[in-house]
């Protein structure tokens, strides 16, 4: 036998009922049945063995890593549960099949209903901690689906978000408490784990462990102060209130107290706080039922109480007690399950549940009426039922707390009031709606509800009294085989029998009866229970004003911290910067040892005129041209420091970039305003200088410590291996195209891309040219100075020419293929300045992003070539030939690659320059333009 | 031999292809496109498969011995990586072929540009080149971002560009401070002199770390410095935000790459220099992005602040700096690439079912095709939010596990098991708003028809989804190996420099 | 030598940043091209300082300067000139499409 095929049947078989209703039309009530009475029979085919005391462990590995194993355990505890699951289920796609209304989607109600059942199947099923609450996660999923059902109903909608996010809390905390209490015991198998209960219990880490097991537990199983979810979720159809609320979901966390007893039970905390949840669970619970108007919001707190009966029981940490428990968790689930089918009917049949509006229904469905009695008098604990037998096991119970010395009695007291009050709603269940005059006014005109619709109820009304009459034959064996499977040790002495003689629970039991028949019956005296109203605010109330105060707060904090100004963004980069760097430098001493270089006029002069240029460029900052312009002097302030500190390279390309780049502004300039406003005000100012202060001074402190320093370095190995190796005297160019020329690749192909996307962005980009220039002067009728065009045309074929020098001797002296290419590009640039884009684009007619693409494949296909030689990509073919002609060879190589880096360089300028040209629209608007 | 180069040659060489065949159309650029990401795919499956058993294939560019010339580095962690990239690209690209990638030229190419910056990013074994790559993955980012332009994409690049450009100067100031205390730039041996930086010249190094440090949280979008990703990701069109998913990730790969290798317990004087900064900052993160999502109007900006969210979580596994905070990032990096691109996608499509309402949370019309749609939300939802029992519950699992041995490790649960409550609420919330809380009937125009791609290109990703739970084993199982391998880099620096590294001196004073 | 590279180094990067913190793009860009200037400088001289120099092996100086460094600082302004010439034409873009030349769009 495969116990997980109890599981997956169900689970896995979700989509049978859509897809086979949808492919050959079979009802989907049918292919959930017959699902259902499959995984019913494999458990039945075991379930002789366990009650003979047998478990069965079956695993399989998952995420060792985890401690996630795919284990299953069949105990009499998990046997129980499995059949209330399955036996009850199975009534329940019944009794659905009769509820639903035409417009329901049976196969949606269906798929949902199996993949719930399947869930709880594995809660119930899983050896495994992790495994139990993956699937306890996915009762909570699946559950929200399920209340979510009519989800065109807002209360449907409510509700199931509710009980989510109740459900879902418990199940983090619940988590929580798993993976610590893994973590203490070393596994998470069941069985290691009930079997170091004193482990546990001594475990400092204990309290911790309890406390967050019971959040998931109480949430889970709607204890008091999370019950509040439960009477919402009462907006799923019937069917679903009836098996999720009966035997099911809520008894999840029924299931996890009893699962987890011999691990974590029987301490002071556990009796304090469990009993504590349970009792008042109860109390308040059974007292709230008898004032609800709804007969599905009475049989929701009814639940609740009940649920809260069997807490305090498993909180008394008797075996008798826990035995107990067992029992009234088998006893409401059937009760229960049917009086939710009853309510169903009522409702069914009489449009509406109502019991202010109800009554006298007895007259029109009398069997109907029969059978709610029955269930009803069960759910009260009248004798002769299932429900009165563990009531009295209950209250016998209550005599045996060890803990509360003195107050002995408070218990037995507290649990007869909350008998009392469950007689009165079990009385008013039954008379408001069946007894009394004929009703008034109702939607329908009541009848008897179709034959399938009432067998469900009739069969577990049936087991009502079956248990009652005959516990020791129907239910003693199921009931040995659970409670000691959650005892996990030799179960005490104890009888189910009608009659134990006459004892203080019989009092008790006759005090409640006829305790509870008084409140109902003077009812008027104590309190109007038809004019009572609801109270406004409840739990739902207030947690969804907490979730709509959350969801407030956070926009409010989230759009103002993130309010999309870049400023600010650029800010806080900055400053992070600072910190991080700051705070990384600590305990450095700024000055170094290392011998510095004596500095001398021209460095000086250099400085200074940069230090000026840069300080006079930012205060002027919203003069635009002047800025720029001096922006420009500035760069040409760094290519001349290049010169000095012995970079010839960098200083050419600083320089031409330089010229391209201020062009480019130049001409974006035209299209911009010429100044920019002083928006930011002076508090702003003086803190941005304050930054840039602090940053520059950063920036400083650190170079200074730097150059302060001597360094080692693995220079000496270009300078050593340029020629011999690398076939170049001038090294840094060597490095380019060799050494590191796969930086060189990407550096192109940013070109390349940056060409794209700039093309991408000037599509269909038509700025107007303003009349006037900025200092509102009309615009020279010439617009492309006579002087500019005498020198530029002569200067094209000589830029050429020149880039063709710099391009050869590029490897041995200052140059190369992008300095070579930056001087073709510049050539072509002032071409365009002087002639305007569509001579430029007549002349130079080619496609310039083809240019690029040859470019980079013409570089990525040179390193590709060397794989010929069964050489790593890029490697220069020199040195691997080692007669004379190798230098040509070599050159080749290296020279191939320069070229490519050329034609990218050259396409990029084509691209922007040729492209910018396109942009000047009508020259006629005034400098005002659309957006300002 | 060459294999490890390829996953970088191959989205070149399409890439300029398919620059220049522009006159070639759609039809067959995108048949190019495809073709090419395709390859990624059995490439990365055969990496992977090559250092499965540990072992560190070292590629010298130009046949220089490093650390003298560039070294590609392919690891477990590497391969990994690759291979994410190379399922992402494939479904963004196969989604994208529904349509978006017409709406500007040069798509395709664009592409292949991104994933050569990538996967570059991802093999490297050079601080300077990863910055190359760097800027290559960037350009094509821009340009990506931009694709089909209108104010929306133009204004969120705006941000996106200048502060990257601030980035990559921080990224040049960092290098520039590491070369100038190590005089070497390669990761390895970087990591090997490291340990022999004397008090005089280690603060400098660390200064240039937290900068270095500060470049990638700002490329994985750590808070505060990430605020600029919801919006722009919001911005770009469906296809493109899902690869961006992985874009995040660079910076997360960055950090776990460089910190344990070269600033790791054994950097001397230098040692840690992360660890101080990483977990709380990525707390905060954690924390803000979850109340992010909870402040959302629409579902993608949900979707970009659910991959801060994610990021914070994973950057708290990697903030512990222990390996078995190592493995949960690598498990997790993989499930939040996917189920971010899977949401990014499912967005989208939801976005332009609703004729009238798009993605915002409101009631304004039906939600067409809502039984696809409703599922492919759910599956992702599930996942992303991390309940059971898809991939985000078990990342989650292997955090918290991570994390229990830490210190603060109340700190951390707590705020991972709340900000996962925050983020369920509003996941839930979300999903009724869209599916559940619709009109009785649908507007005027008609919803446009689901385009098998599209639906195809989430399902594939949701697939590997499942199968990441499915196979949960073999893939703790490698995320611990990989962990293992980067709590102890000595096997990268032997296969790097060989086994002499250790008493080789390479460097040599100018002066 | 090294005193004055740093001062020029702290006022290039103070007054970067000062300029990149603007509302406005054009003054953005600004910033950003001084702070470029500032990180190549920076980048170069982490190699040290060598005067009246040159990486040229052919001409046979007892000290050379460092190389690596100015074949980064190489590949660094070819990449800014990249990301700085998109940023320009973006800029552009902005102001048709965005209706102004805030860096958050529009005029704000």
């Amino acid at each position: 036998m495969l116990l997980p095929l109890v599981i997956l049947i169900p689970l896995v078989g979700a989509w049978l009922p859509a897809a086979l209703s949808r492919a050959f039309g079979i009802d989907p009530a049918r292919t959930a049945a017959a699902l259902v009475v499959a995984a019913l029979a494999i458990v039945l085919g075991q379930a002789g063995a366990v009650l003979d005391g047998a478990t069965f462990v079956q695993s399989w590995p998952w995420i060792p890593d985890l401690g996630l194993v795919a284990s299953f355990r069949l105990d009499g505890f998990g046997l129980l549960f499995a059949l209330l699951i399955l036996v009850i289920g199975l009534l329940v796609v019944v009794y659905a099949r009769y509820y639903l209304a035409p417009e329901d989607s049976q196969e949606r109600f269906y798929g949902l209903l199996l993949l719930f059942m399947g869930a709880m199947l594995g809660v119930v099923l899983s050896e495994n901690l992790l495994l139990l609450v993956t699937f306890w996660e996915l009762t909570s999923l699946s559950s929200f689906l399920l209340i979510g059902f009519w989800r065109h109903e807002a209360e449907a909608r409510r509700g199931a978000r509710l009980a989510l996010m109740i459900t879902g809390a418990g199940g983090l905390a619940l988590l929580a408490g798993v993976l610590l209490l893994g973590h203490v015991v070393g596994s998470f198998e069941l069985t290691q784990v009930l079997a170091s209960g004193a482990l546990v219990k001594a475990h400092p880490l204990y309290e911790t462990i309890l406390v967050l097991v019971l959040l998931g537990a109480f949430t889970k199983s709607a204890q008091f102060p999370f019950h509040f979810w439960l009477p919402h979720a009462m907006a799923a159809p019937t069917p679903v209130s009836a098996y999720l609320h009966s035997a099911t979901m809520v008894k999840a966390g029924i299931f996890l107290l009893g699962r987890l007893f011999p691990a974590l039970a029987g301490t002071e905390t556990w009796f304090y706080v469990v009993s504590g949840v349970g009792l008042t669970t109860q109390l308040f619970a059974s007292y709230v039922a008898l004032f609800r108007h709804d007969l599905k919001g009475l049989l929701a707190y009814s639940t609740v109480s009940h649920l809260g009966l069997v807490t305090l029981l498993f909180g008394l940490g008797t075996p008798l007690g826990e035995i107990a428990a067992v029992f009234h968790i088998i006893n409401h689930a059937v009760f229960k399950a049917s009086l939710f089918m009853a309510a169903g009917i009522i409702d069914h049949e009489t449009g509406t549940r109502d019991m202010r509006r109800l009554s006298g229904l007895a007259r029109y469905m009398p069997w109907t009426a029969a059978l709610a009695t029955i269930a009803a008098g069960a759910m009260a604990g009248v004798p002769l039922l299932n429900g009165f037998l563990s009531k009295e096991m209950f209250f016998a119970e209550t005599f045996q707390v060890q803990w509360l010395g003195p107050w002995y009695w408070l218990l037995p007291v507290a649990a007869t009031l909350a008998g009392i009050f469950t007689v009165a709603y079990s009385t008013r269940f039954v008379h408001d709606v069946f007894f009394g005059p004929a009703p008034q006014g109702l939607p329908k005109t009541p009848h008897e509800p179709p034959r399938w619709m009432k067998v469900p109820v009739e069969i577990l009304v049936g087991l009502c009294l079956l248990v009652g009459l005959t516990p020791a034959i129907t239910v003693d064996p199921l009931l040995r085989a659970a409670a000691g499977a959650v005892l996990q040790a030799p179960l005490p002495e104890f009888s189910l029998a009608l009659w134990h003689g006459f004892n203080l629970p019989v009092l008790m039991s006759v005090v409640a009866l006829a305790g509870g028949a008084i409140v109902y019956f003077t009812r008027r005296y104590h309190f109007d229970l038809h004019g009572y109203q609801q109270k406004p605010v409840d739990g739902r109330a207030i947690s969804e004003l907490g979730v709509a105060r959350a969801v407030h707060g956070a926009r409010w904090l989230v759009e103002r911290v993130a309010n999309h100004s870049l400023q600010r963004y650029v800010l806080l980069l900055v400053l992070a910067a600072l910190v991080l760097g700051v705070s990384g430098a600590r305990g450095l001493a700024l000055t170094g040892t290392a011998s510095l270089t004596p500095p001398d006029g021209l460095a000086m002069l250099i400085t200074a005129a940069l230090v000026i240029t840069c300080i006079a460029a930012t205060m002027l900052h919203t003069k635009r041209l002047l800025a720029l312009v001096l922006v420009g002097v500035v760069g040409l302030a760094v290519s001349l420091a290049f010169v000095r500190l012995s970079a010839p390279d960098l200083a050419l390309t600083q320089l031409l970039v330089e010229i391209v780049t201020v062009l480019l502004l130049l001409l974006a300039m035209y299209f911009m305003p010429a100044e920019s406003p002083r928006e930011s005000s002076r508090p702003r100012q003086v803190r941005d200088v304050a930054v840039a202060v602090v940053a520059g001074g950063a920036m400083s402190a650190l170079a200074w410590a730097l150059l302060t320093r001597p360094l080692d370095t693995i220079a000496w190995y270009y300078l050593e291996n340029a020629k011999p190796e690398g076939g170049g005297y001038n090294v840094v160019n060597v490095i380019l195209v060799d050494f590191r020329g796969f930086d060189t690749l990407g550096e192109i192909t940013v070109l390349g891309v940056a060409a794209v996307g700039i093309l991408a962005l000037l599509q269909g980009l038509k700025l107007d040219a303003p009349a006037l220039d900025w200092e509102g002067r009309p615009w020279a009728k010439e617009r492309y100075p006579l002087m500019l065009r005498v020198m530029s045309q002569p200067l094209l074929p000589l830029a050429l020419l020149v880039s063709v020098y710099l391009f050869l001797r590029g490897h041995n002296a200052p140059g190369g293929g992008f300095i070579a290419g930056l001087v073709t590009g510049t050539a072509m640039l002032l071409q365009y300045v002087a002639y305007g884009g569509a001579w430029a684009r007549e002349r130079l007619p080619w496609n310039y992003t083809n240019v690029i693409a040859a470019g980079l494949l013409i570089a990525t296909g040179t390193g590709l070539a060397s794989w010929a030689f069964g050489t790593p990509f890029l490697t220069s073919t020199f040195g691997y030939v080692t007669w004379p002609v190798v230098g040509k060879f070599e050159l080749a190589s290296a020279m191939a690659f320069d070229l490519g880096i050329y034609l990218a360089v050259v396409g990029v300028v084509m691209v922007i320059i040729s492209r910018l040209g396109g942009l000047s629209g009508s020259a006629t608007v005034a400098p005002q333009r659309e957006g300002r | 031999m060459h294999l490890v180069i390829l996953p970088v040659l191959l989205p070149l060489v399409a890439g300029s292809l398919l620059l220049l065949t522009a006159g070639l159309g759609d039809a067959a650029r995108r048949a190019i496109g495809l073709a090419a990401t395709l390859a990624l795919l059995p490439l990365a499956v055969l990496l992977l498969d090559r250092v499965a058993d540990g072992t560190h294939l070292v590629y010298a560019l130009g046949d220089w011995a490093p650390p003298f010339g560039i070294v590609l580095v392919a690891d477990r962690l590497a391969a990994v990586m690759l291979l994410l990239t190379a399922i992402v690209a494939l479904a963004s690209l196969v989604y994208a072929g529904a349509g978006d990638d017409t709406r500007g030229p040069q798509y395709h190419a664009l592409f292949q540009f991104q994933l050569l910056g990538i996967n570059g990013a991802f093999l490297t074994g050079d601080l300077f080149n990863l910055f190359v790559f760097f800027e290559v993955l960037l350009i094509a980012s821009y340009a990506l971002l931009l694709h089909g332009l209108g104010a929306q994409r133009v204004g969120a690049a705006m941000h996106v560009v200048v502060l990257n450009l601030i980035g990559s100067a921080l990224f040049l100031f960092a290098v520039g401070t590491l070369y100038g205390v190590t005089g070497t730039l390669n990761l390895a041996d970087l990591a090997r002199v490291m340990p022999l930086l004397g008090p005089d010249t280690a603060p400098l190094a660390r200064s240039g770390a937290l900068l270095l440090l500060g470049v990638f949280a700002l490329k994985a979008a750590l808070l505060p410095l990430g605020f600029w990703l919801p919006r722009a990701y919001a911005a770009a069109t469906g296809a493109t935000a899902a690869l961006f998913a992985v874009l995040t990730k660079v910076g997360v790969y960055a950090i776990l790459r460089v910190y344990p290798l070269v600033f790791g317990p054994g950097a001397g004087e230098v040692a840690n220099v992360a660890a101080a900064w990483v977990l709380p900052v990525a707390l905060v993160t954690l924390a803000f992005g979850a109340l992010g999502v909870l402040a959302s109007r629409t579902l993608r900006t949900s979707a970009g602040w659910m991959v801060v969210y994610s990021v914070g979580t994973l950057l708290v596994a990697v903030g512990l700096f222990s390996e078995a905070g190592y493995a949960a990032a690598v498990y997790y990096t993989a499930h939040s690439t996917l189920a971010s691109a899977a949401l990014f996608l499912v967005s989208d499509l939801i976005a332009r079912q609703r004729v009238v309402g798009g993605d915002r949370f409101e009631v304004v019309d039906s939600m067409p095709h809502g039984t696809v749609l409703g599922t492919l939300f759910f599956v992702t939802a599930v996942t992303i939010a991390g309940l059971p029992p898809l991939s985000g519950f078990v990342g989650k699992l292997l955090v918290l596990q991570a994390a229990s041995a830490a210190p603060g490790a109340v700190v951390i649960w707590s705020v991972l098991l709340v900000a996962a409550l925050v983020v369920i609420v509003a996941v839930a919330r979300a999903g009724s708003a869209l599916f559940w809380r619709t009109a009785a009937e649908a507007p005027g125009a008609p919803a446009p028809a689901l385009d098998g791609r599209s639906v195809g290109a989430i399902a594939g990703l949701l697939a590997c989804v499942v199968g990441l739970v499915a196979w949960g084993g073999a893939a703790t199982s490698y995320a611990w190996s990989t962990a293992r391998q980067l709590a102890d880099p000595s096997g990268y620096v032997a296969a790097v420099l060989g086994s002499d590294a250790s008493v080789h001196e390479r460097r040599r004073s100018l002066r | 030598m090294e005193a004055l590279v740093a001062i020029a180094i702290g006022v290039l990067t103070g007054s970067g940043v000062y300029l990149m913190l603007r509302a406005r793009t054009f003054p953005v860009l600004l910033g950003l091209t001084l702070l470029s200037y500032a990180v190549n400088l920076f980048l170069f001289v982490s190699g040290r300082i060598v005067v009246a120099s040159a990486p040229l092996t052919d001409k046979g100086l007892e000290t050379y300067p460092d190389p690596i460094p100015q074949a980064l600082v190489l590949t660094a302004i070819v990449i800014g000139f990249g990301m700085t010439a998109l940023l320009v034409v973006l800029a552009l873009r902005a102001i048709r499409d965005t209706g102004g030349d805030h860096v958050d769009g529009g005029e704000r």
